[in-house]
């Protein structure tokens, strides 16, 4: 019986908090123990991988067995031990477990190129990831290829910035390559965050690797010595993987002095971002990195001419600088059939919200909003109503449900008001309140503005609390006209992409649903049901059995009642919380 | 405290490090900044004070006062606005009776706190207890690991 057993366990932060880590102990000593490896072959091995994407179904596991490979879902430690007998020794695998067809259909109309070894690879093991053609493209590159040369195939492949503006990224490599002066620098912005987005952070957990390989070529065509990453501090599993991947890459002479004998020098730091929304602005992070507070200052110069430390600087997005290897390998050709005309590529989002299934997808630029959502998140959680998707985070807009069949690239979602931005995604259904999520966005922007231009500091503040007076009940005619003239300002005053982005939500969230912003100004009534001052819960009387459970988990006591007998809620003392509302298995509570 | 801050001073010359690096070795030691530690680096580096304060005070990861023994962060990014994460903070804030416009228990036990995405949007909501992610959180689920917590003091 001499099987290659290879068992794969995800181990991202979805994957851990679904205990991963307990699943993978499991895994070692169930196999320890019934001698198991003495059994079956010496050829099994228990590795953790990065993220494959569907998060909402950890801890998943594959079960490779001479190649052929079976994946289980939910898998919690208890379940390790039939697995481990059933399968791996029985060689049947446990069908209650494994994944099912909507698993598939998941994965069906993704195509993957950043992600591609995301959930192959182990992210801590150097060796798995050049055992899949790992810094092929470095030794091409300093091989034979000019610094021109890198820079026009990247031009050729069409590739843009994938952190959110999508300027194209040969362009920049060009513009800081002639820029004068010997001291150069080259930095990944890994401070994802926009909320909702979580593709960098899963690219550095599940391939630190090919982050770093496409920093060096970077490093290399535009004359760089060394690199940063700028990190966010929220992420300590991806900072950690990234220091091991760091260093294990300067043991095998991928970093450091005369790489790979090419006489080419160049190194990384890693710094950790201290938590301010605004560091993702490219000159506000390069103040960042100099230790001052990270405020913007105007651009021109731009970064490429006078960046870090006044120095020509480039600044590339983590999932921008993933699709480097590959577009070096394949040829610019290749990368530039997948996408649409002007966005080539593939692009990750984070599919999450309403959906069934949520998780990280990767598809190609130009696909339907309608395929993302039902074909590869299988449709509305509770087959409820598609209201809108928000995309681009507090940047972005909010397309209406009878827009979906627009194709998903930096143009048409600009068209749509909104953007692409670092591919947040999120689905609302019509228990979604839109003038809810605008607030909702103005207090992350108004909060996170860094104060230094008053169009951004003040004007996000009085959007703020015009919206906040809409949803409590208090607005008054005239109000969303006042948010359009206040927006349009401030777009067009704000000093960086924060202000001049912020009003987007509610730009977006007025020109689709503006019948809802009327329906809390004048009806004084929150059509989805969220707005909580503009919400009374009520009991139907006839519907009530008084079994009591409503009044149990009343936070306020605000339920009264006899047992078996109709109860009621003193609107007085009632918070609105909507306890008693989820609770009740009568429907005999009302909201409206 | 006069070990651990010439340990840092050392750090910060030897790394070329800044004011940044600066706070977040002091926050990692004490949890917290305290003034006493800014006032010290001050005048070893004859940087002013308000110096550090205006970079402390810029960003979300650095405290001025000290925080409880354990830290529950909410994530309030957009996926765990939709998904409910305003009625965890509520249940959690009630729960622990933190005085309003406090995020601390008066017997520093716990400290509450937003945060803007921790990036695990597909397990929406999601609540970090003493760094620990958990995914999916409901209120009643809440409740269970803050009973465990304060069993474990």
């Amino acid at each position: 019986m001499d099987k290659n057993i290879e068992i794969k366990i995800c181990m991202g932060t979805g994957g851990m908090a679904a205990g991963g880590k307990e699943v993978m102990a499991a895994f070692q000593q169930s196999l320890n123990e019934a001698g198991i490896k003495a059994a079956v072959s010496e050829n099994c091995s228990v590795h953790q991988v990065g993220c494959r994407g569907f998060c909402a179904r950890d801890v998943l596991v594959d079960v490779v067995i001479n190649g052929e490979k079976t994946t289980y879902q939910y898998i919690k430690p208890d379940m390790v031990e039939r697995i481990v007998k059933e399968h791996i020794v029985g060689g049947e695998a446990v069908q209650d477990w494994t994944v099912k067809e909507d698993y598939h259909t998941f994965h069906e109309k993704q195509i993957k190129v950043v992600l591609a070894d995301c959930g192959e690879v182990d992210p801590e093991d150097i060796d798995s990831y050049i055992s899949r053609e790992g810094y092929e493209a470095l030794k091409k590159v300093l091989s034979g290829m000019t610094p021109e040369k890198v820079i026009s195939s990247i031009e050729a492949s069409g590739l843009r910035g994938r952190g959110g503006a999508g300027f194209p990224t040969g362009v920049k490599w060009d513009f800081a390559r002639r820029a004068p002066g010997d001291v150069k620098y080259i930095i990944c912005n890994a401070d994802e965050g926009d909320p909702g987005a979580f593709m960098d952070r899963s690219i550095i957990e599940g391939n630190p690797h090919a982050v770093i390989e496409g920093m060096i070529i970077g490093a290399y065509a535009i004359g760089a010595m060394q690199g940063y990453v700028y990190i966010r501090a929220e992420y300590p599993l991806a900072v950690e993987r990234l220091k091991i991947a760091l260093e294990q890459a300067r043991q095998r002479g991928y970093l450091g002095k005369n790489i790979l004998e090419s006489g080419f020098d160049f190194d990384i730091k890693i710094k950790l971002g201290a938590g301010a929304f605004v560091c993702g602005e490219e000159t506000a992070l390069i103040a960042s990195i100099e230790g001052k507070r990270g405020m913007p200052r105007p651009k021109p110069p731009f970064p490429a001419q006078k960046g870090l430390w006044g120095k020509p600087t480039v600044i590339n997005n983590v999932e921008t600088l993933a699709n480097v290897p590959p577009i070096i390998r394949n040829g610019a050709l290749w990368f530039a059939r997948f996408g649409t005309e002007k966005s080539k590529g593939t692009k990750v989002f984070a599919l999450t919200g309403k959906v069934k299934n949520t998780g990280l997808i990767e598809v190609p630029m130009g696909i339907s909003l309608r395929e993302i959502i039902y074909d590869i998140g299988g449709g509305i959680e509770g087959e409820r109503k598609l209201k809108a998707v928000q995309t681009g985070g507090p940047s972005g807009g909010c397309i209406p449900a009878e827009y979906i069949d627009i194709p998903v690239d930096y143009e048409s979602l600009a068209r749509m008001g909104s953007i692409v931005g670092s591919g947040g995604m999120v689905v609302m259904d019509e228990t979604d309140c839109m003038v809810n999520i605008a607030k909702y966005f103005l207090e992350f922007t108004q909060a996170e503005s860094c104060g230094k231009c008053v169009p951004c500091r003040i004007g996000t503040k009085r959007l703020l609390e015009i919206l906040s007076r809409i949803t409590d009940g208090r607005g008054r005619p005239g109000d969303i006209d006042l948010l359009i003239t206040l927006s349009e300002d401030v777009k067009a005053g704000s000093l960086c992409g924060l202000g001049q982005t912020a009003p987007n939500p509610v730009l977006s969230t007025i020109r689709y649903f503006r019948d809802e912003y009327e329906a809390h100004i004048y009806d004084k009534r929150c059509p989805a049901g969220v707005c909580k001052n503009l919400l009374t819960y009520t009991i139907i009387e006839e519907f009530c059995k008084g079994c009591t459970m409503c009044a149990r988990v009343c936070p306020a006591g605000a339920i009264v009642g006899e047992k078996k007998q109709p109860h009621r809620i003193v609107q007085e003392i009632c918070i609105k919380c909507g306890a008693c509302f989820e609770t009740c298995k009568f429907k005999a509570i009302k909201k409206g | 405290m006069q070990e651990t801050l010439q340990r840092i001073l050392e750090e910060y010359r030897q790394n070329e490090g800044n004011l940044i690096t600066i706070l977040q070795s002091l926050e990692a030691a004490f949890g917290y900044i305290p003034e006493d530690a800014v006032n010290w680096f001050s005048e070893q580096l004859d940087i002013p004070p308000a110096k550090f304060f205006g970079v402390a005070t810029f960003y979300a990861q650095f405290h001025l006062k000290p925080r409880g023994r354990n830290i529950i962060t909410a994530c309030c990014g957009t996926a765990c606005h939709v998904k409910g994460a305003e009625r965890i903070i509520n249940s959690l804030t009630r729960e622990l009776q933190i005085p309003s416009g406090e995020d601390t228990t008066e017997d520093k036990e716990f400290t509450v706190e937003k945060v803007n995405c921790v990036g695990a949007c597909s397990i929406a909501p999601v609540v970090i207890i003493n760094k620990e992610v958990h995914g999916k959180m409901t209120p009643e689920r809440l409740m269970k690991e803050l009973k465990r917590l304060k069993k474990g003091k």
